[in-house]
């Protein structure tokens, strides 16, 4: 997917490099949610960011959407360095050029505001004097665009299933009409037929508009479906990134491959057969932070020593 | 929705049948009419029966505190030495027996000369009418406690919300300062701000303001605390919402039924706590009424003349079972899951 967005060449819409989050908690000790990290991504593609729980793709997220300081590292989104303090220029240009779909469902949308009022939130934020015919008028459109019907508008979240306050979320995040939206565990919530009517949702909306996605989610058979790029996580660092089908064709990094080994087959006769590759980093030697990135192939990069580079590649 | 022929099972055994789908497409198609959220809470409201009825309990007793003192011909402290604690005497219920003005077989109000007035509560004993002294500390009761109450929510709410949501060495100072306030006893405080400031009712009222404000202060921060990392705040952040909008629109209406239920317990709060301000003596002086100083004097002579304080404890329990139900009714109707 993503020929409508890839035709564009020239340079990345988001670029980071070395991005590092560290959380100090009592005690003195320092979580290292996010070291030294570092991708593009190109306008209109979508780039999918799977890992374990904790592995730190949404930490990621939220850095680069700016929710939390960084430790380090610089992020360039569109042209502006959003990685320091932000002028209200450039506040302005993010705000309503990258947008956010949260993961629960429940949690994301206030129960106290209208569907409407919750669409509109980045109109409010951003155009305050907006006249409130075009403001409805504007709402009613992107919830016909996400599958909502315009009698809908005058409800409270709680009166709407898992799937839909999904695409009330989807909607406020697409209103101001954004380049880039971050889609955090989007749809890890829903149950798996809702899953593929919101990821086909997001897949037609990218060929309208054209935004890029950065697509955080654990489940890799919904990633490669998705996903023009693939980075890999675990433990704060992307162990191995390119594109799809580079990926999923050969995969290098032991984590990677344990993590393909473990996605069900449709064929119950190779299911039978399939044994999930075992991952202990400790076990297994391999120390994250002694490894440096190669090119395996085009954009297929791994994080390793020469030696084990070298051992996995055969 | 037609099952197979093939299939094992008969129609009478499905368990489960296709409904008719048409009949109820149009259900997830209704429409909800565009109210204003004041008007939708006010319909919710209004459909709550428990609510209503204390929404005119109140009133009517709002509506008799404000006329009675203004149409009785008495007044709340004319002193009559020969017509001390006599029983309630009420028309029409005199000629049923009861509230007629005798005690014991006696017809007290021919005794002390007056056979044709009326109190409806009887007198007290200075020979005040109790009717007119219910209703007018009625009145002053209300006035110090929403005034005082009214005052503590609206300061509590701001401090609560700035101290939650800025967080971290805004917080550490606000709080500290809210806990060396209530550290100290509260009976110590209001003592001594009375005995400083001397016992009125604006006095009054700024006391049970600087005790008051605090628990409210403490259940917003709490709230602000539990609503700041969710995601529809987050959601708010990412999309630009500035810090004053998202607290004012996005927090507070999630305060709103803690807020609303705890103001309408403090209100009889505050009346007790005058209540008691007038038990230690530094209640508001005479011959002012409220409630409470009549609860106190009615209190000496409980035995004798009973009515001297069931009157003023009547009207008190009303007030603060209308006010509870008042504020539950509110809660549910601010809260648009609850409906």
């Amino acid at each position: 997917m993503g020929a409508a967005g890839v035709v564009e060449q020239g340079g990345p819409l988001l670029s980071v490099r070395n991005l590092r989050q560290y959380f100090k908690i009592p005690g003195g000790n320092v979580v290292k949610a996010v070291d030294d990290v570092s991708f593009d991504i190109m306008p209109g593609e979508t780039f999918g960011l799977v890992g374990e729980s904790g592995s730190g793709k949404s930490t990621t997220g939220r850095a680069v959407i700016r929710l939390d300081d960084i430790t380090s590292g610089s992020i360039v989104f569109d042209g502006d360095d959003i990685s320091g303090k932000l002028s209200k220029e450039v506040a302005q240009r993010l705000r309503t050029n990258m947008s956010m779909v949260f993961q629960d469902p429940m949690a994301s949308l206030n129960p106290y505001r209208k569907v409407i009022d919750t669409i509109a939130t980045g109109l409010d934020a951003h155009r305050p004097h907006m006249d409130r015919r075009e403001r409805e008028e504007l709402v009613y459109q992107m919830m016909d665009r996400v599958g909502l019907s315009r009698s809908q508008a005058n409800r409270y979240p709680s009166q709407f299933s898992g799937g839909q306050r999904q695409r009330v979320g989807l909607a406020r995040a697409l209103i101001m009409n954004p380049k880039l939206v971050i889609a955090d565990e989007a749809i890890s919530a829903l149950d798996v037929s809702i899953q593929a009517q919101v990821v086909n949702l997001m897949r037609d909306i990218q060929q309208e508009t054209g935004a890029a996605y950065l697509f955080i989610a654990h489940d890799l058979s919904m990633v490669r479906y998705i996903s023009d790029h693939i980075a890999v996580m675990h433990l704060g660092h992307i162990v191995e990134s390119g594109r799809t089908d580079e990926i999923f064709s050969h995969p290098v990094h032991p984590y990677t491959r344990s993590l393909i080994s473990a996605i069900p087959r449709f064929n119950p006769q190779v299911e039978r057969d399939r044994h999930p590759l075992v991952y202990d980093a400790k076990a297994q030697g391999i120390r994250y932070d002694e490894g440096s990135y190669h090119i395996v192939s085009g954009t297929h990069s791994v994080l390793a020593t020469d030696q084990q580079l070298e051992a996995w590649v055969d | 929705m037609t099952t197979s022929n093939a299939s094992p099972f008969v129609d009478e055994d499905a368990l489960f049948r296709p409904a008719d789908f048409m009949a109820h497409a149009d259900t997830d198609e209704r429409e909800y009419a565009n109210y204003s959220y004041i008007r939708e809470t006010v319909n919710r409201f209004l459909s709550n029966k428990g609510a209503l009825v204390s929404l005119v309990v109140i009133s009517l007793i709002v509506l008799v505190a404000i006329i009675a003192p203004l149409v009785s011909p008495y007044s709340y402290s004319d002193v009559n030495s020969s017509i001390t604690n006599l029983p309630p005497r009420i028309p029409g219920l005199e000629q049923l027996g009861i509230c007629d003005g005798t005690q014991n077989g006696v017809d007290l109000y021919a005794e002390a000369g007056i056979p044709n007035e009326y109190h409806f509560f009887g007198t007290d004993g200075l020979g005040r009418d109790v009717w007119t002294r219910v209703w007018e500390g009625t009145r002053i009761s209300l006035v110090i406690a929403l005034i005082a109450v009214v005052v503590g929510v609206l300061i509590g709410i701001v401090y609560g919300l700035v101290s939650g949501y800025f967080g971290g060495k805004v917080d550490i100072v606000m709080q500290r300062f809210t806990e060396v306030l209530s550290s100290i006893p509260q009976l110590v405080i209001t003592t001594l701000l009375i005995v400083v400031l001397q016992p009125g009712l604006a006095n009054i009222v700024i006391v049970l303001f600087i005790t008051g404000w605090i628990d409210m202060s403490r259940i917003v921060r709490a709230q602000v605390l539990k609503c700041k990392t969710q995601e529809f705040t987050l959601a708010a952040r990412t999309l630009g919402v500035s810090s004053r909008d998202i607290i004012f629109k996005e927090i507070l209406p999630n305060t709103m039924p803690q807020v609303v239920v705890t103001f309408m317990f403090s209100i009889p709060n505050a009346i007790f706590l005058e209540a008691f301000l007038a038990f230690i003596g530094l209640g508001i002086p005479a011959p002012t009424a409220s409630l409470g100083t009549m609860i106190n004097d009615g209190y000496n002579a409980a035995m004798i003349y009973p009515y001297q304080v069931l009157a003023p404890v009547m009207v008190l329990a009303i007030l603060m079972l209308g006010f509870n139900l008042f504020g539950d009714g509110l809660r549910d109707a601010l809260d648009p899951e609850r409906s």
